[in-house]
């Protein structure tokens, strides 16, 4: 049947094969408003803010903030990697907590034994995490979850139930570490600057960072392109786990001691943080940037609430709570908009 | 040096290949020999375990038992990333690439061009994937996220992912499921320049004519055991299908390959379905349809021309910027998916993976998934009569399953189809827009389909045919109405729909002698009268 030379004659080359005309500057704009919301948002805050209360906008409040916002922000990195693939890192709260827990109790050592079994003990529990998500293809969330009850336990032991609170002795360069800083700006801001770096690097221009989104994006492609989706998965748990650890630590210097308190709930503010930041829940699209600007955001509406006084500090959950919201119903109403289009 | 007549030592070999899923033995001691150069079709009816031998021999499954030979040497990989790094190259059934990743992206992943620090070079890797695709007849901005792209595209960015990299043996499934006749043509001029190079292919297809124009051997599949493999010049058609069909040749012959009986006579009716002047933006400019009980009426045009846009529009999954809908005489006032099934409409959508099939559903839950509440009382399924359609449907459809409790993700391409197409079925429309119904279905399910669609027809309701297979399109509607950007610009009734006709009706837009064309009115009252 020679039909098809004659229809491929008659065809109009012009169309190219792509989606209609017309859909690509809906997609365009739908794409910068996931990508930049969070940071429109943040600019306004502060202009707003820095109108409002002229103690907000001073070298000495917004290193204080800056500082504050250090920790989250090293967590909400790693648990960034972990959402892109599709995944969730419950842990981190936990190993966060007993990061600081661990580093407290290992200073009296020195400074090198200090930053080095917390991010070890992570680093195991992070390893864990990621070869039963990987290998055994459980659910994330119940793996972490249950590395999240386990790493509680694990600090609760370590601190006698939490009695007993160890202190970073003072004068130690441990404790310089969080506490110091070169010309007015905290040295956890400039770690936390270097880590978003080179998390960036790693996410946008290797090919480790190609294959997180295709994990997240469509894993069984993934697979048949030749990604190696389980190495991939263990390697963002495991980051998400050493970052966590980290943190902890430097909060535990920062503190001057391991307060057993810390942590709680915290991976539900680094999730929210990335969601904010325009990372996908679903998994397949997003940016440490945006990350970055998501944990700025809560902190400095936590900020403001703390400069009006009056309000009481549950509000900031409050607040925090019903961006939230605000966010992810944009985020399905754009990703709603591109599908028709 | 590498013609296909010379004897060649085979470049792939397999001896014994078993694969076993519960329930089903989907490859049986499965011998076959790929030479250099060659282009080898792979056939069998849906289930045949075509796509299981391609996913045993690039890794994707474990075979149970068996052995593999590449270039002599024993091949055992692991992952298809051993299978890609040893020399074979594959488009699998499905477009399977990832949607939210730029095309630029997909087309390199695994593979980015970097620069002196290591970090992936985006200059290079742009500018080469924007020439590359050209060579395929894809022009389109490759920073866009792939999603953006049609289907033909996409399988496009597939086919020049697989090709690009440095293979012997390129395997494709299914290729031109979803390609328009001009891509078609592509990838016809590709799988030459691959030949020369003494590159072998494996090529699958339900489409006899393309297999007889691009393949010099033919390896047929059945119940995953091999029944023949040979030259296929030498190999009539008719006898083919019987191959494929495990029938006698006098059988097929007598049956013929395409079932509709092209002998009913459209009521008088008033129409079932009328739908004015439908407008979506950038998409459809003004289409009107008008199907009477008992009437096939096909939509015919080219890719782009707003057909499936057209189906979507009257079922409600397109938003309407204008027009109206009605069903029997009544319209439909809320535009939604679920107001029109409500109405009578029922829609077969085009990209089964995306918007039909729910792979973690069993075949039975998929079946019934929008019949529910018309199998139920005061809200309660009756499982009974659930149990007593799903059967029915299978049987017809000769949907191969373990049974009626098996996911639905793992059936073979073509019967996926199937359950998809049981699912419309079994709601009892008024009205069945149907988008290339019979993509990926075989030949002997395929004329089951069309039969049963004949049946229906003739107990009154109106169908809607979109198919990019000219034959069936022809066959199947005693009218077509040709779409052009997303309007109507002719129809052909009755005798003149002939392949000639619509050729002509798709390629200028003016109907030759004996048909009415239909100006493309800007008012955009053009369509049936
Ligand atoms: N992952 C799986 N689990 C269970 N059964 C499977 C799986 N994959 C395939 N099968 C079964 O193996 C058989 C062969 O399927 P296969 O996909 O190879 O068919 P095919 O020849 O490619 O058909 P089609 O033309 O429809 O694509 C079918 O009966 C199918 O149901
Ligand atoms: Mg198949």
């Amino acid at each position: 049947m020679a039909r098809t030379p004659v229809t491929a004659a008659a065809v109009d080359v012009s169309r190219g094969g792509a989606a209609p005309a017309g859909a690509s500057g809906a997609e365009r704009i739908s794409a910068l408003a996931q990508r930049h919301g969070a940071l429109v948002v943040l600019v306004a805050v502060v202009l707003v803010t820095s109108l409002s209360f002229d103690t907000f906008f001073t070298g000495y409040n917004l290193n204080r903030l800056a500082v504050n916002a250090a920790f989250l922000a090293i967590v909400a990195l790693g648990m960034t990697f972990v959402i892109i693939t599709g995944g969730i890192d419950l842990s981190v709260g936990s190993v966060f907590a007993l990061g600081g827990v661990l580093a407290a109790w290992a200073s009296q050592y020195g400074t090198l034994p200090a930053l080095l079994v917390p991010v070890a003990a992570a680093g195991a529990i992070g390893l864990a995490n990621g070869l039963l998500v990987a290998r055994t293809r459980l659910a994330p969330f119940i793996v972490t979850l249950a590395s999240m009850l386990g790493a509680r336990g694990l600090m609760l032991a370590v601190s006698g139930e939490g009695n007993e609170t160890y202190l970073v002795p003072q004068g130690s360069a441990f404790l310089e570490l969080a506490q110091g800083g070169l010309f007015g700006i905290g040295y956890p801001v400039y770690l936390t600057l270097a880590l978003f770096g080179l998390g960036g690097l790693l996410l946008r221009r290797t090919g480790f960072g190609q294959s997180v989104y295709a994990v997240g994006g469509n894993e069984d492609a993934a697979a048949l392109m030749g990604v190696r989706v389980a190495r991939t998965k263990l390697t963002v748990y495991l980051m998400s786990g050493l970052l966590a650890g980290f943190a902890g630590a430097l909060n535990a210097a920062y503190l001057g001691s391991g307060v057993t308190i810390l942590g709680f709930a915290m991976e539900l503010d680094a999730i929210a943080a990335v969601v904010i930041g325009g990372t996908l829940l679903t998994g397949g699209l997003g940016y440490v940037s945006g990350s970055l600007v998501g944990v700025l955001l809560l902190k400095v509406i936590q900020n403001v609430i703390n400069l009006i006084g009056s309000l009481s500090s549950s509000y900031q959950q409050v607040v925090s709570g019903l961006f939230l919201i605000a966010v992810v119903v944009a985020q399905t109403y754009l990703s709603r908009r591109r599908r028709i289009g | 040096m590498t013609g296909p007549d010379a004897p060649l030592a085979p470049i792939l070999e397999t001896a014994g290949l078993t694969k076993r899923f519960p329930g089903v033995l989907a490859l049986d001691e499965v011998a076959f020999s790929l030479r250099p150069g060659e282009a080898h079709a792979l056939v069998g009816e849906n289930g045949a375990g075509k796509s299981t031998l391609i996913k045993v021999l690039t890794g994707v499954y474990r075979p149970d038992a068996g052995s593999l030979l590449f270039q002599g040497a024993p091949l055992r990989p692991a992952t298809p990333l051993d299978a890609q790094r040893a020399g074979i190259s594959t488009i699998y059934q499905e477009v399977n690439l990832v949607p939210l990743m730029s095309v630029a992206r997909n087309l390199y992943l695994g593979r980015e061009p970097k620069n002196r620090l290591g970090l992936i070079d985006f200059g290079r890797m742009h500018a080469e994937a924007e020439r590359t695709l050209r060579e395929y007849g894809v022009s389109v901005d490759v920073r866009a996220p792939l999603r953006t792209l049609g289907l033909g595209a996409q399988q496009m960015v597939a086919l020049a992912r697989a090709v690009d990299v440095d293979a012997r043996v390129v395997i494709m499934d299914e290729p031109t499921s979803s390609l328009e006749p001009r891509e078609v043509e592509t990838l016809f001029g590709v799988i030459g320049r691959l030949r020369e190079r003494g590159i072998a292919i494996v090529y699958v297809s339900h489409r006899l004519d393309e297999l007889y124009r691009v393949c010099d051997r033919v390896t047929v599949l059945r119940d995953g055991r091999v029944v023949h493999t040979g030259a296929l010049a030498e190999l009539p058609r008719l006898r083919l299908v019987a191959l494929m069909l495990g029938r006698e040749v006098e059988q097929v012959r007598r049956e013929g390959l395409t079932r509709f009986s092209g002998e009913r006579t459209a009521s008088a009716d008033e129409p079932v379905l009328v739908a004015e002047d439908l407008r979506v933006r950038h998409l459809v400019d003004g289409v009107t349809l008008r199907i009477r009980p008992g009437e096939i009426v096909g939509l015919g045009g080219l890719l782009g021309a707003g057909r499936t846009e057209t189906a979507k529009a009257i079922a409600g999954a397109l938003p309407l910027d204008g027009g109206r809908v009605s069903v029997a005489g009544v319209p439909l006032r809320r535009r939604s998916t679920a107001a029109a099934i409500r109405g009578g409409i029922s829609l077969l959508p085009e990209d089964r993976k995306a918007e039909g099939i729910v792979p973690g559903l069993s075949v039975r839950d998929n079946i019934a998934l929008a019949a529910l509440p018309r199998l139920s009382r005061f809200g309660l399924v009756s499982e009974r009569r659930v149990d007593r359609v799903v059967a029915t449907f299978m049987e017809r459809l000769r949907i191969k399953a373990a049974g009626p409790h098996q996911p639905v993700g793992e059936l073979s391409g073509g019967n996926q189809q199937k359950v998809l197409l049981a699912r419309w079925l079994a709601l009892h429309p008024k009205v069945l827009l149907l988008d290339e119904p019979t993509r990926g279905v075989d030949v002997g399910a395929k004329a089951e389909v069309q039969r049963l669609i004949d049946e229906l027809a003739a107990d009154g309701l109106g169908v809607l045919l979109i198919s990019s297979d000219l034959e069936e399109l022809i066959e199947g509607s005693e009218r077509v109405v040709v779409l052009k950007d997303g309007a109507v610009v002719g129809e052909l009734v009755g005798e003149d729909v002939t392949e000639d006709a619509l050729l002509a009706a798709i390629a200028d837009a003016a109907g030759p002698d004996g048909t009415a064309p239909v100006p493309a009115a800007p008012g955009g009252e053009a369509g049936s009268g």
